[in-house]
């Protein structure tokens, strides 16, 4: 396929807008064939996940496309860094993680990103709209953007997200496009109970079934008797995009491109429905635990980062109580939704009971932890996917109630009435 | 990704998340719900049908191709732009690119592990 690139495309290639949009656009040129397409389109926002310190490599590509002058074309906010910038002392980061951490942030905020240093943007004033064109890092933020706002960005690596924002260009392919977001896979929810459906502990477990049984494709799942919540949908999108590489799926009569089966599916063909049982989710609950004893030593929340909703749910769990003193307790969220929560009261029972508040980052994503910790427990079908493997600890999935009882007995528990049955 | 590569294979079926799976400091592949956990990657002809879930894979590709414990290239049964992305900032930055061969589903398949393989400067995989 012969490159089609518009007079705009050949001035960024040229250099004509300076050495650092060449470098993005040369690198976005290299890609173009990978992305099975021969043109490039407009984007109107970015979300950047290049921020995510991974070691030198990545603050050396940072630093080279700052020390060439990079801007942003479009409006783009950050993802999670690899430090808390304000508070990475309070915990065991190594100080020259720490410094090397803080130059990236600091380039990229040099090329005139907007500094939400956020997993979960769309919790934010900076929330894009349907339809909207975008260019999106960070897997949940994919999933989310393109499920649960109906806006479109393909999957976009760490390294090529500011690429696109640069030049506001990126290849014209997949999700981008009507045809790119057609569902590939029916489910049919059956005997699924309804209380199930209402419990906060379906969502991310829903999620990492998607990733396991439908990977790379866009799953359709019929059957919700209930309307999810926004934090719902989030851990779904999580779920999804951890255990597979799920970066749309349609809810049938809850999400924004699903009114019925038909649209899910373009109004093209509908493949026959997949049943989705309690079995089904059974797996997946077993799945996304790895511990086998009660011991605990850190639970920990907010992947994605906590939403203004999730602080008002954990509040009245932990007002008036004290977590076990060998337990751990911590909350990852956005400088944004602390300032929030804090302006309405809903930091202070938590730092009575004993959590802690970490922003910017979380602990897969910087070197936070002590060495100590061995055995977490937390409602994230993220953090319970990631952990084992990033952080060498054993984890227990449980709902957001489990986690408190835990934290204040100290022992791993779970109410597991509704899995059971 | 055009380029030169040899080593021994090292194959799954299941497709892996550079972030939270790959030691970029030792090439240990450290999923533990993968079937290729513990096994050292840094230098072999890496087998895998496709990148799943984070974002980050290309970026702890890149830090493991700066710390020389990178694959020496990789084979995939799909275009993958997590790890082609990988290569090409490689190049730009450390003049390190290395190849990566789509191949058809069918081919694929019959990649298993411990063979000895090339991957030529044409794009073919031979395997010895």
């Amino acid at each position: 396929m012969t490159p089609k690139l518009t007079p705009k495309d050949l001035a960024l290639l040229n250099g004509e807008e300076g050495p650092a949009a060449k470098m993005a656009m040369s690198i976005l040129n290299r890609m173009l064939p990978v992305f099975g397409v021969n043109r490039f389109m407009d984007i109107e926002a970015a979300h950047i996940d290049s921020t995510v310190y991974m070691g030198v490599a990545t603050m050396e590509y940072a630093e080279r496309l700052a020390s060439l002058g990079a801007k942003v074309a479009v409006p783009s906010t950050l993802n999670v860094a690899g430090v808390d910038e304000h508070g990475w002392q309070d915990w065991d980061v190594p100080g020259d993680v720490a410094a090397n951490a803080i130059r990236q942030m600091k380039a990229y905020e040099s090329m005139g990103c907007i500094q939400t240093w956020t997993c979960a943007p769309y919790q934010t004033e900076h929330r894009p709209h349907f339809g909207q064109q975008i260019a999106a890092g960070e897997s949940n933020v994919i999933g989310f953007y393109n499920s649960v706002i109906g806006a479109r960005t393909e999957r976009y690596p760490d390294l090529l997200d500011i690429c696109a924002a640069i030049t506001g260009r990126v290849p014209a392919a997949g999700l981008h496009l009507d045809e790119g977001r057609k569902g590939t896979k029916l489910f049919r929810m059956t005997g699924i109970p309804k209380a199930l459906q209402e419990d906060d502990s379906f969502y991310p477990v829903l999620g990492h079934f998607l990733g396991r049984k439908a990977s790379d494709g866009i799953p359709v799942v019929e059957g919700m008797e209930v309307s999810p919540n926004e934090d719902q949908l989030k851990a779904v999108c999580a779920g999804g995009a951890s255990a597979g590489a799920i970066a749309l799926f349609h809810l049938v009569g809850v999400t924004p491109e699903a009114a019925t089966v038909s649209d899910a599916f373009g109004g093209g063909a509908v493949p026959p429905a997949v049943p989705l049982v309690m079995e089904d989710l059974r797996e997946a609950y077993a799945e996304l635990s790895t511990a086998d004893g009660q011991e605990l030593d850190l639970v920990v929340l907010g992947s994605p980062h906590f939403s203004i909703n999730e602080f008002k749910a954990l509040a009245p769990l932990v007002t008036g109580r004290k977590k076990h003193p060998d337990v751990d307790f911590l909350v990852t969220c956005s400088r944004a939704v602390r300032m929030i929560a804090e302006h309405v009261g809903l930091l202070e029972p938590l730092r009575q009971f004993g959590g802690r508040i970490t922003v910017d980052t979380c602990p897969l994503t910087s070197p936070m932890l002590p060495d100590r910790i061995k055995h977490l427990m937390t409602n994230s079908a993220k953090y319970a996917y990631y952990s084992p493997g990033l952080l060498g600890v054993d984890v227990t999935y449980g709902r957001l109630s489990d986690c408190v009882e835990s934290a204040v007995s100290g022992r791993v528990g779970r109410d597991e009435g509704l899995w059971v049955l | 990704m055009a380029g030169l590569a040899e080593g021994r294979t090292l194959a799954s079926s299941e497709p892996l998340s550079f972030w939270g799976g790959y030691d970029q400091k030792t090439g240990e592949i450290i999923d533990r719900r993968h079937p290729l956990s513990g096994e050292i990657s840094a230098g072999r002809i890496l087998v895998l049908p496709y990148t799943r879930g984070s974002s980050t894979s290309t970026a702890i590709l890149l830090e493991s191709v700066r710390a020389g414990v990178a694959p020496a290239g990789l084979v995939t049964d799909r275009a993958d732009v997590f790890l082609a992305l990988a290569s090409v900032v490689a190049g730009e930055m450390y003049e390190a690119s290395f190849p990566i061969l789509a191949v058809s589903r069918e081919g694929f398949e019959t990649i298993s592990s411990g063979s000895h393989a090339r991957i030529t400067e044409d794009g073919r995989l031979i395997l010895d």
